[in-house]
C-alpha cells in the first residue's frame, strides 16, 4: 500500500501573528514556520502504519515556494520515503490544493491520501474534502482512529455530538484530528539524514493545474479589541459583580 | 441580488440552532429569495420546523434512507443536484461537523471555491472571516459570476425569527449515490444540560481539574447556575471528558453570555472558540495566566477552594 501524505507550511502555532498596518495580510518574514499541527499528526500516522508493515511507501508532498522544502525535509526526517514540492508562489486555495492533489494520483496511485483536517493559518478546512469529491473517493474527515486494510478502512471521526464511525474503500481521502495519535520527536540523525536526501520538483503547470484564484482578499485587520477586564478579590465580589450585571 | 440555498442540520427530529442562525446570515446576503434543502430519512417534521424561520421562501424536502445518518459522500450529489434544479446563486450551509464535512464536497463538485466561518456579511459577494484561530479577519470579495459556497459560523449570529410560513415541498431526486461510504455506529452522550454550542451560559474546565473524577465540581458548579458544561483540549486529551466538549480553533466555537472558566491557562487555541463571549470569567491559581489578558472577570485563587465559595454566594 502507498500513502500520499499532504504539508502545508505554516506559522507555527506558537507564535502571536502580527498583521501589517496596510491591511494587505499577516506578516510572515522572520516568523518561525512549522510543518501544520495536523499534517504533522497525519504525517506520524502514514509513518506508523510502515513501521507495521501495513504500508511500503509514504510520499509526502506540498505546494508552495522554495521555503516549504524546509517541512518536506521534516516530513523525510519523520520517514517518508520520498518528498514532491510542487512549485507555486502565490497563494494556494483549497481548490487548487485539491486540484494539485487529485492530478498526483496520476502518476503516484496512492491508496489513501492522509491530510491534515484543516490548517490552522487560514482555518478553512475544505481541501480533503475538496480532493475526495475532485476524484470522486471516499472521504472519512476528523479522523481518531483509523483501522486500515488492502481495501478498506474503519475510521472513527470527531463530530459535533460525540464519535462517529464509518466503513470507507480504498481509495479514499482521510483527514486527522488531534487525537489520532502524539506526533514523535525527531532525532537529530534523522534530521541530518533527511538534509541529504532529494526533493522531487513539479509544478501546477507540469501538473496541467488551473490555480484557483476567485476569492480576493482585500483586507486584512486585526479583531476588534476586546474591553479591558479587572481583577476581583474574592469569589463573593465576583458574585455579587456577576449579579450586579444581571449574568447570573 | 441572491438566491439562496441553505443546508439544513438537524438531529431526532429536530431542526439545529445552528441552522436558524445560517437563515439569519443569509438575510444579509442581499437575498431575493431563501430556501431550505431538507435531506433526511423523513424530513417533514424538520421541513415544518424550517418553514416557520423568518425569511424563508420554501422549504424542499429529499426522503431517503440513507439519510438516517447524514454523510457527506451520500448527501452532496444530492445537494448539488437540488442546487442546479433550483438555480441558486448561492449554497449556506452552518459551522456544524455536518456542514463542514460536506460544504467543501459540494463545492468542488459545483467546481467552486468556498468560504469557510462567514462572521459578517456585506453584501453579496462581500463578506469577512476569522483566519490564525480568530487572530485576524479578512474581508473577501467573491466574483458574481458563479455559486457561491459557504459556511456561516454560529457565534456571530442570532437565530431567524419563527414567524414564517413557507412553502413545503417533498423534492425527489434522481441522482446516483455511491455505495465507498457506510455508516457504522455513532457514540454519542446525551445529557440533560443545555446544549454547549447554544448555551447562554458556558462553564469550562481545563487541566487544572486534574482528572475525571474531579470534574464533577465543574458539572455541579454548572447544574447549580444552570450552565453548559466544556473544556479545554488538555482536558479532553487527558480523558477527563469526551471530545465533543472541547471549546476552541479546532473544537466548539461559542458565544455565551456568560463564560466562566477554572483552570484553563488562555491558549490562543482556546481563546478562538470564546472571543464572541459576551462575559469572560476566569478562575485561575497562576496570576500570571494569559487567560487573565482576555478575562472580564479574573479571579486568582485554587479553583478546588472558589467553586463552594462561589456556590455558597450565589445562593
Ligand atoms: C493545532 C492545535 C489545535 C488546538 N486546539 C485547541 C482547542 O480547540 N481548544 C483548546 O482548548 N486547546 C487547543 N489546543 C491546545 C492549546 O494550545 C493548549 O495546550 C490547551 O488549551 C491548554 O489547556 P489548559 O489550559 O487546560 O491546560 P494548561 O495550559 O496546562 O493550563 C492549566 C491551567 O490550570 C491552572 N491550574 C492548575 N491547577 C489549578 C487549580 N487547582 N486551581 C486553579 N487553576 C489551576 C494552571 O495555573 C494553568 O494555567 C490546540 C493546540 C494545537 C497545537
Amino acid at each position: 500500500m502507498k500513502v500520499l501524505v499532504t504539508i502545508k507550511r505554516a506559522i507555527d502555532y506558537n507564535v502571536h501573528i502580527r498583521i501589517a498596518d496596510d491591511g494587505s495580510g499577516v506578516i510572515t518574514d522572520g516568523v518561525k514556520h512549522s510543518v501544520n499541527p495536523f499534517d504533522e499528526i497525519a504525517l506520524e500516522q502514514a509513518i506508523r502504519w510502515k513501521e507495521a508493515g501495513t504500508v511500503d511507501e509514504v510520499v509526502a508532498v506540498s505546494i508552495g515556494n522554495a521555503a516549504c522544502a524546509e517541512q518536506l525535509r521534516t516530513a523525510l526526517a519523520f520517514g517518508c520515503d520520498r518528498a514532491i514540492r510542487v512549485a507555486h508562489e502565490e497563494a494556494v486555495s483549497p481548490l487548487t490544493a485539491a486540484r494539485t492533489f487529485s492530478a498526483l494520483v496520476e502518476s503516484e496511485a496512492p491508496d489513501v491520501i492522509l491530510m491534515g483536517k484543516q490548517s490552522i493559518d487560514d482555518d478553512n478546512g475544505q481541501t480533503g474534502q475538496m480532493t475526495a469529491a475532485l476524484l470522486g473517493w471516499p472521504q472519512a474527515t476528523y479522523a481518531s482512529t483509523i483501522e486500515i486494510n488492502e481495501t478498506s478502512a474503519r475510521v472513527t471521526r470527531e463530530v459535533d455530538d460525540g464519535l462517529e464511525t464509518l466503513d470507507i474503500d480504498l481509495p479514499a481521502v482521510i483527514t486527522a484530528d488531534l487525537r489520532l495519535n502524539e506526533p514523535r520527536y525527531l532525532k537529530l540523525p534523522n534530521i541530518m539524514k533527511a538534509k541529504k536526501k532529494p526533493i522531487e520538483e513539479s509544478s501546477l503547470e507540469a501538473l496541467g493545474v488551473e490555480a484557483d484564484t476567485s476569492l480576493r482578499v482585500t483586507h486584512t485587520a486585526a479583531p476588534a479589541p476586546r474591553k479591558p477586564g479587572v481583577m476581583v478579590d474574592s469569589p463573593e465580589a465576583l458574585v455579587s459583580e456577576l449579579k450586579n450585571k444581571g449574568l447570573l | 441580488m441572491s438566491t439562496i440555498l441553505i443546508i439544513a442540520d438537524h438531529r431526532d427530529g429536530q431542526l439545529s440552532t445552528a441552522t436558524r442562525k445560517t437563515v439569519r446570515c443569509a438575510a444579509d446576503f442581499d437575498a431575493d429569495a431563501i430556501d431550505i434543502l431538507v435531506l433526511a430519512e423523513d424530513g417533514a417534521e424538520v421541513a415544518a420546523q424550517a418553514a416557520r424561520l423568518s425569511g424563508v421562501r420554501r422549504v424542499r424536502y429529499v426522503n431517503h434512507p440513507t439519510h438516517a445518518h447524514p454523510m457527506a459522500a451520500t448527501a452532496a450529489p444530492q445537494i448539488v443536484a437540488a442546487v442546479k434544479a433550483g438555480d441558486y446563486s448561492h449554497v449556506l450551509g452552518s459551522n456544524s461537523s455536518f456542514g463542514k464535512d460536506v460544504m467543501p464536497r459540494v463545492a468542488a463538485l459545483l467546481g467552486v471555491a468556498m468560504v469557510t466561518d462567514l462572521m459578517h456579511v456585506t453584501g453579496a459577494y462581500e463578506f469577512q472571516r476569522p483566519t490564525y484561530a480568530g487572530n485576524a479577519v479578512d474581508t473577501i470579495v467573491a466574483p458574481a459570476d458563479r455559486i457561491l459556497v459557504a459556511t456561516a459560523r454560529g457565534a456571530s449570529f442570532e437565530p431567524a425569527a419563527e414567524d414564517g410560513d413557507a412553502e413545503l415541498e417533498a423534492l425527489s431526486l434522481d441522482v446516483e449515490l455511491p455505495t465507498h461510504t457506510r455508516f457504522v455506529s455513532t457514540d454519542t452522550h446525551t445529557s440533560e444540560r443545555p446544549d454547549l454550542g447554544t448555551a447562554p451560559r458556558v462553564v469550562t474546565g481545563g487541566r487544572g481539574v486534574g482528572s475525571e473524577e474531579n470534574f464533577r465540581v465543574i458539572y455541579d458548579f454548572a447544574d447549580h447556575i444552570g450552565a453548559a458544561v466544556g473544556a479545554s483540549r488538555a482536558a479532553v486529551d487527558a480523558g477527563y471528558v469526551p471530545n465533543d466538549m472541547q471549546v476552541g480553533q479546532t473544537g466548539k466555537i461559542i458565544a455565551p453570555e456568560l463564560y466562566i472558566c477554572f483552570g484553563i491557562s488562555g491558549a490562543i487555541q482556546h481563546l478562538a472558540g470564546i472571543k464572541d463571549a459576551g462575559t469572560i470569567v476566569a478562575v485561575n491559581k497562576d496570576e500570571d495566566a494569559p487567560i487573565f489578558e482576555i478575562a472580564d472577570y479574573g479571579l486568582v485563587g485554587d479553583l478546588f477552594e472558589v467553586i463552594p465559595a462561589l456556590t455558597r454566594a450565589i445562593g
